[in-house]
């Protein structure tokens, strides 16, 4: 591809995006049922999770399945400031956000040592550690959790009491915002170093790449959006405790629409977040329940569906069909042609 | 007198109780082609390593343009104008062959943009231009090697150090390769290479030396080499004195 090609894909991806987010942005005109709107709201915002848990476990391969503690870092640093200090979520989802990336550096700097399952295994262990934290400390409203209280609808204290469409707008920015840094970091020097990390670190580090600052960098910036990711939640369902926003299952919502969609693709989270999110919606509302047994038969199912139709998930399903319908275009001119 | 271009000096490399190089001192001349030969096990690749950085010695010290880049990481080295290749090529497999380029661009280059265009001249250097966007995994053995280098030379090193970049290809590949070389040697880079198939890297080197159980056996110009009773004994076996 000659460089104005690659610089022409660059722009079609972008206006995908801006297509594909305008037709979003339309959808609440005829939408107003308010559970859909919640289904939306949700997708949304895993979509946009799942993005940001991308940039390490997809791009940089280091796979975490502890992410929870980020996002619950985002929620309870948010909450926390608005409620003791009354200081506006706006800027508390930013200290979250901060806060988060300082962790992970903290966390990062014994975990990069490990390699493969084991740093998963650290990061499932630590973020069950920062659960039980949350449990004990009063401060923070231990096991009972923290009411944020009701005031009159505002975006500055992003509070909607009566009306989901501004929490839409929010998340569906927020997507944007996440799926816009993918696509800066897919042509620039950190992506192309973190997936050469993943691919091969020792090759990686012969051509000049730092492999342990890189890691880093991907945790620092992976934690920062999953926490303002939190605050947004913690906003939207305006009562969180340790397990509504610490649990593991976030970890696993957060990872799992990369997973299925494509990981290290740009459009992997968006896609998995928008077929995973309503299913485990719609499983939960059909046959009742906390979620607890049915929706993750279904995750199993799925994950064990594409690692063995599609190992490189749904993207690589869409690339196939672009280019079966390119290569029949041409067949069926030319059969045209001779009959 | 200047300092040589590289110098490895009284160098011991152990392996719990294998010593793999055993108090091994070279230099390196600026714009040479030097091979590093010997039989399996003499102790090439565990030499090559540590001037690529891969781990330190136990003892001795490295010194390039005068520096002591002893203790220095592989990146470090990198920057410094040291690129390597790897015997069992590493390409990264899930990116593009010009990414893959790419990667190796980015050490000298202020954007990412800089970076694409520098690997686009490599690729047509090392004669992958028509496979730039092909995924690096779908390239044939010979086309990784290639890669391999590519990405070695995309890093503008003043030091190529190739290890067996040569071995495993058919005779015509081969040739391709020494023809490759030999143009990456005239743009200026200095180059040593590991190599097993004395056919090849005799022709091509100004000077050899040669490795024997951990310890410099032999060095001078191929000619001068290949006469050596010790490397005969040692190496080429007894068929090589009638040649």
């Amino acid at each position: 591809m000659p460089p104005d090609a690659f610089a022409r894909k660059r722009r079609t991806e972008l206006g995908v995006a801006a297509v594909v987010a305008i037709l979003v942005a339309l959808l609440p005109i005829g939408l107003h049922d308010v559970y859909l709107q919640n289904v939306l709201i949700l997708t949304l915002m895993y979509a946009a999770l799942s993005q940001s848990w991308n940039i390490l476990g997809g791009y940089c391969g280091q796979i975490s399945l502890g992410h929870a503690i980020y996002f619950g870092i985002g929620a309870y640093a948010s909450t926390l400031l608005y409620t003791h200090l009354g200081v506006t979520p706006w800027i508390g989802m930013l200290a979250g956000g901060a806060l988060a990336a300082v962790i992970a550096l903290i966390l990062g700097y014994p975990f990069f040592r490990l390699r493969g399952h084991y740093f998963t295994i650290a990061t499932i262990v630590v973020a069950e550690t920062g659960l039980i934290a949350m449990i004990n400390w009063d401060y923070a409203g231990g096991a009972q959790g923290i009411q944020i209280p009701y005031g009159p609808d505002s975006w500055l204290h992003l509070q909607f009491a009566r009306d989901k469409l501004p929490y839409i707008y929010f998340a569906l920015g927020f997507a944007c915002l996440t799926w816009f840094v993918s696509w800066l970091i897919e042509d620039s020097k950190w992506g192309y170093w973190w997936r050469a990390v993943k691919d091969n670190a020792e090759a990686a580090e012969s051509l000049g790449v730092v492999v342990f600052r890189s890691k880093m960098a991907a945790a620092a910036l992976s934690a920062f959006f999953t926490a303002i990711g939190g605050s947004f939640y913690a906003a939207f369902v305006s009562y969180i405790d340790p397990d509504s926003v610490m649990g593991f299952q976030f970890s696993l919502l957060i990872a799992l629409p990369a997973v299925l969609g494509g990981i290290g693709t740009l459009w992997g989270p968006a896609l998995g977040a928008l077929v995973l999110i309503p299913l485990t919606e719609l499983t939960r509302s059909y046959f009742g329940g906390s979620g607890t047994g049915l929706d993750l038969i279904i995750y199993g199912l799925l994950i064990m569906v594409i690692s063995l139709a599609r190992p490189e998930g749904l993207t690589s399903l869409v690339a196939l069909l672009g280019r079966k319908l390119i290569t029949r275009e041409p067949a069926s001119a030319g059969s045209g042609a001779s009959s | 007198m200047s300092a040589p271009f590289l110098e490895v000096r009284n160098v011991t490399r152990r392996f719990g109780g294998l010593v793999a190089n055993s108090e091994v001192s070279l230099t390196v001349n600026k714009g040479e082609i030097l091979g590093l030969i010997g039989p399996n096990g003499a102790g090439k690749s565990t030499l090559f390593n540590m001037i690529a950085g891969l781990y330190p010695p136990n003892e001795g010290r490295i010194f390039f343009e005068g520096k002591d880049i002893t203790a220095m990481s592989a990146p470090e080295r990198c920057a410094l104008g040291i690129a390597r290749t790897f015997q069992v090529v590493r390409s990264f497999d899930s990116m593009a062959v010009i990414e893959n380029v790419i990667v190796g661009s980015l050490v000298r280059s202020a954007s990412a943009g800089e970076a694409r265009r520098a690997a686009r001249r490599v690729l047509e250097l090392t004669g992958l231009a028509r496979r730039a966007e092909a995924p690096a995994s779908e390239l044939t053995p010979p086309e990784k090697r290639r890669l391999e280098i590519a990405r070695a030379l995309a890093t503008q090193p003043k030091l190529l150090l190739l290890d067996e970049a040569l071995t495993g290809l058919t005779p015509s590949e081969a040739r391709d390769g020494v023809e490759l070389v030999r143009q990456i040697r005239q743009d200026g880079v200095t180059i040593v290479m590991v190599e097993h198939v004395m056919e090849v890297v005799m022709p091509l080197v100004d000077r050899a030396i040669v490795l024997n159980l951990g310890k410099v056996l032999a060095q001078g110009s191929p000619k001068e080499v290949v006469r050596d009773e010790a490397v005969i004994g040692a190496y080429l076996g007894e068929r090589h004195r009638a040649a």
